[in-house]
């Protein structure tokens, strides 16, 4: 992602729109998710379904989301995106009256197997939430957070992963002299960013991003996308977003859903320049959403 | 013509004056004046309740000045000194039927005084009335001393002579000479405590253990006593020479008396012994006054109780209120906290919690006198009760833990108190934001992990302000107390030097129940009145103090976490 192409994003609902979308994405992907080689899937998702009480919020849902690239997750308000990452790691089970079908395999495993340790699932698979949520907490107990829980851990090993937590997340350089400050007292860009390195402290394999920028200001919005292209090559990242743009610059693959059906999952070229359903095309042109 | 054009002119005047009233309630005016007269009047009612609390109270601290009078009435003339405590108008139509036969030879009502004239036994009432009118003379003397007595109360009188083993000794200055006696006595009287605090009550507490021990190796069919004789004849022996000690200290104590002259031309001896402090307060300015005014209030919050609490200070009443109330939070804290934790984090939100949830609320609103009734018949009967058939059966059939004590009035205080915690905490926990609950959860935290690291710190000052209301609450209960704990007079205080220091089975004092006695329940109302105001006014302080502490503590906290929970 270039300056230049930031004046672009104005013109992207015109009817040419898709074309000039195409400027955005950075990704040089062109394969479908479903071409990809076993090994390179990291969560498989088959046929997955879930309920609230009655309601059905998610329907058949299949996906192969790759290792080591940004999966985008967009859709409009109420589809069920926030929903759907929250069964990768099972944070859908705090809900109650919530009934879930279907299979998720993490790296080939079944993540809702009986011998499966919720708590051990969840150091996998990272989460990120819409509000930055630091604890009321230094900033190094933040980070720590997640590691103290992991078991006991030497102070200066701690030390260490904290600096390389804040310092993946693009946050050290900002905070190193005030580590004991609280976490509050931080901007809400920095808040956002606190949050990703604590996530990332616990060496998790995926990061699951619930809307991480909608809260921010265009600045801040730009480091955590920067920091998104950065974290990318060592996990595998979901990003849940309203902001096309933001999918387009960001990912590698993206799903499109609609009324908690996966109604097209490509690659992020393919869905912003040539969709093969005409709700994606709609979607993506502004047409609704 | 004229009333014609008057009446409209004067419609429209009261119409307008209806309007305005009209509108002036529209505004909201009269609402604002009606709230702040209605805090206006609780403030004037709370400053209005500690002040004359105070004022009476440490009023009576104050060294007062000691006044011989001369005053005539129907049995003749007489001459009294002591303290004016109280004035009052007495309506004239009472004074002519009181039976005197006397006529008022002036116009309006006649005002009589009380005077506290002490010396009692040698000249009975202490505390007398005496009308202004009859008196012909008033007159301060110098030389007069105040004399605090162990027993019998205050003595006024002027020195006649001092005697040393029943022989007058001469001295210049006799004022001197008995001050300087007095403070041997008071040190000789602080040795003699000090052996029966460290040495007499210590051996009295192994020879009861013995004693137990004994008891316990029979019930048990082992009937060798003879490593517990040889203990015991040691602890008889240096008993023995503790209590020579002491008897020693007993006669040297005995050598001083004072003779003092009594307003009136009679004469009494006073032990030395007897005396707690000497002062002359007419001959006193007002800074060797305010000296002693500030010793007298020590003294009050330092000692114990004599002559049935109403002479002497509040001491084991003070600890033991402070105690219990401590003992009482240390219970309910942790209580309260684990059911609202229950309540509000584990159980399934729905009919039955909800049940819970009002019973929980009624239960703060149950008489205290009910909670004290459940206290004796659970905690001493039952849980007492078994306690001893299990662990001190040795002791029976003398009850050890099935007996009131503090133990069992700090649980009845806790079990009167929780709902009140529990209310608290569980307003604490609602107020924790959802996403920082899920931040812990998505971390790898188990639910538990989250509650102890994440959600409890947060709801902390919720959880203090719940023990606020409870200190609050318990501090100020008295009718429970009295059938579960607390005595009019214990003999020793819960905390001593013996093993296990702090003795959860004895009776305590307590200061709401100490103002009852002495309010109430006392032989001499007069001489308690001043005490059960100064009594009053410690424990209002007490609980502020123990308030503003803990709210002091919950703003720190609240301080820290009001940004996370906005």
């Amino acid at each position: 992602m270039t300056e230049n192409s930031l004046p672009s994003e104005s013109v992207i609902a015109s009817p040419s729109g898709v074309k000039l979308a195409a400027k955005l994405v950075s990704s040089t992907d062109t394969r479908s998710p479903s071409e990809l080689p076993a090994d390179d899937v990291c969560l498989k998702v088959s046929d997955l379904a879930l309920f609230y009480g009655s309601n059905q919020s998610l329907n058949e849902i299949n996906m192969r989301i790759p290792r080591q690239r940004v999966t985008a997750v967009i859709g409009p308000s109420g589809c069920g995106k926030s929903t759907l990452i929250r069964c990768f790691n099972r944070m859908n089970d705090l809900i109650d009256g919530v009934s879930i079908t279907g299979r998720i395999e993490l790296n080939g495993l079944e993540i809702h197997n009986q011998d499966v340790d919720v708590a051990q699932l969840r150091r996998q698979v990272g989460m990120v939430f819409q509000r930055p949520n630091p604890f009321p907490k230094s900033i190094y107990e933040n980070v720590a957070y997640g590691l103290r829980l992991a078991g006991k851990v030497p102070k200066s090993e701690l030390d260490d992963r904290v600096e390389w937590g804040l310092k993946s997340a693009a946050l050290w350089d900002e905070v190193h002299d005030r580590l004991n400050d609280s976490a509050l007292g931080l901007s809400g860009g920095q808040q956002q960013r606190l949050v990703i390195a604590r996530a990332i402290a616990v060496e998790p394999s995926v990061l699951l991003l619930d809307e991480p920028a909608s809260a921010l200001d265009p600045i801040s919005t730009l480091k955590i996308e920067e920091l998104i292209a950065d974290l990318k090559t060592r996990y595998t990242i979901v990003i849940v977003t309203h902001n096309m743009q933001q999918a387009a610059r960001v990912s590698d693959f993206t799903a499109f859903l609609y009324l908690g059906e996966l109604i097209e999952y490509d690659a992020t070229l393919k869905i912003f320049t040539n969709p093969s359903e005409r709700k994606t095309e709609d979607y993506v042109t502004g047409r609704y959403g | 013509m004229e009333t014609s054009e008057r009446l409209p002119q004067e419609h429209r005047k009261l119409f307008r004056e209806r309007m305005s009233l009209g509108l002036w309630f529209k505004s909201g005016e009269p609402w604002v004046w009606l709230t702040a007269t209605a805090v206006g009047t609780s403030i004037v009612a709370v400053l209005g309740l500690i002040g004359i609390i105070a004022v009476k109270g440490l009023a009576h601290f104050w060294p007062a000045d000691v006044i011989t009078f001369e005053y005539a009435n129907e049995l003749g003339a007489q001459m009294i000194a002591g303290e004016v405590v109280q004035s009052e108008r007495v309506p004239r139509e009472q004074f002519e039927e009181s039976g005197t036969g006397r006529v008022l030879d002036f116009s309006g009502d006649p005002t009589r005084l009380m005077i506290k004239s002490g010396n009692r036994k040698v000249n009975a009432p202490d505390f007398r009335w005496i009308y202004a009118h009859d008196i012909t003379e008033r007159e301060k003397q110098q030389e007069l001393i105040t004399f605090e007595r162990l027993e019998w109360g205050n003595a006024y009188g002027t020195i006649v002579e001092l005697r040393q083993d029943g022989a007058a000794v001469s001295a210049t200055n006799p004022w001197r000479e008995l001050n300087t006696r007095i403070g041997r006595v008071v040190d000789l009287r602080r040795q003699a405590q000090v052996i029966q605090n460290r040495s007499i009550d210590r051996i009295n507490y192994k020879l009861e253990k013995l004693r137990l021990k004994q008891r316990k190796r029979e019930l048990q069919g082992n009937f060798k006593t003879s490593d517990l004789d040889q203990q015991r004849e040691q602890l008889n022996q240096e008993y023995a020479i503790k209590e020579r000690e002491l008897n020693d200290i007993g006669i040297e104590l005995d050598r001083d008396e004072v003779v003092i002259a009594i307003a009136g031309g009679r004469q009494s001896v006073i032990p030395l012994r007897n005396i707690v402090r000497a002062w002359q307060p007419n001959a006193m300015n007002v800074f060797s006054k305010f000296g002693h005014y500030c010793a007298s209030i020590w003294a009050f919050l330092s000692e114990g109780s004599r002559e049935a609490n109403t002479e002497g200070g509040v001491f084991p009443a003070l600890f033991g209120t402070v105690l219990m109330v401590l003992l009482m939070s240390v219970l309910v804290t942790p209580f309260g906290v684990i059911a609202a934790v229950y309540l509000r984090e584990y159980a399934r939100q729905g009919v039955f919690v909800r049940l819970i949830r009002i019973a929980v609320n009624n239960l703060a609103g149950v008489p205290s006198i009910v909670y004290g009734v459940f206290g004796l018949g659970f905690f001493v009967y039952l849980v007492g009760g078994t306690i001893d058939s299990v662990f001190f059966q040795a002791a029976k059939p003398a009850p050890t833990f099935g007996t009131p004590g503090l133990i069992w009035a700090s649980l009845t205080l806790a079990l009167l108190t929780v709902p009140v915690v529990i209310v608290s905490t569980e307003e604490g926990l609602t107020r924790i934001p959802k996403a920082l609950r899920e931040g812990s959860l998505a971390l790898g935290a188990t639910k538990a992990e989250t509650l102890f690291k994440v959600v409890l710190p947060m709801a902390s000052p919720s959880i203090l302000t719940g023990i606020i209301l409870a200190i609050a609450r318990a501090a100020g209960e008295v009718a429970p107390l009295m059938l579960v704990g607390v005595v009019k007079l214990a003999p020793t205080l819960p905390i001593d030097g013996n093993f296990p220091f702090l003795h959860l089975d004895r009776k305590f004092m307590h200061l709401g129940f100490h103002i009852y006695d002495v309010g109430f329940q006392s032989p001499n109302v007069d001489a308690a009145r001043p005490l059960v105001f100064a009594t009053a006014l410690l424990l209002v302080i007490i609980i502020i103090v123990l308030n503003l502490t803990a709210i002091a503590l919950r703003n720190r906290l609240e301080a820290r976490y009001r940004e996370a929970l906005n």
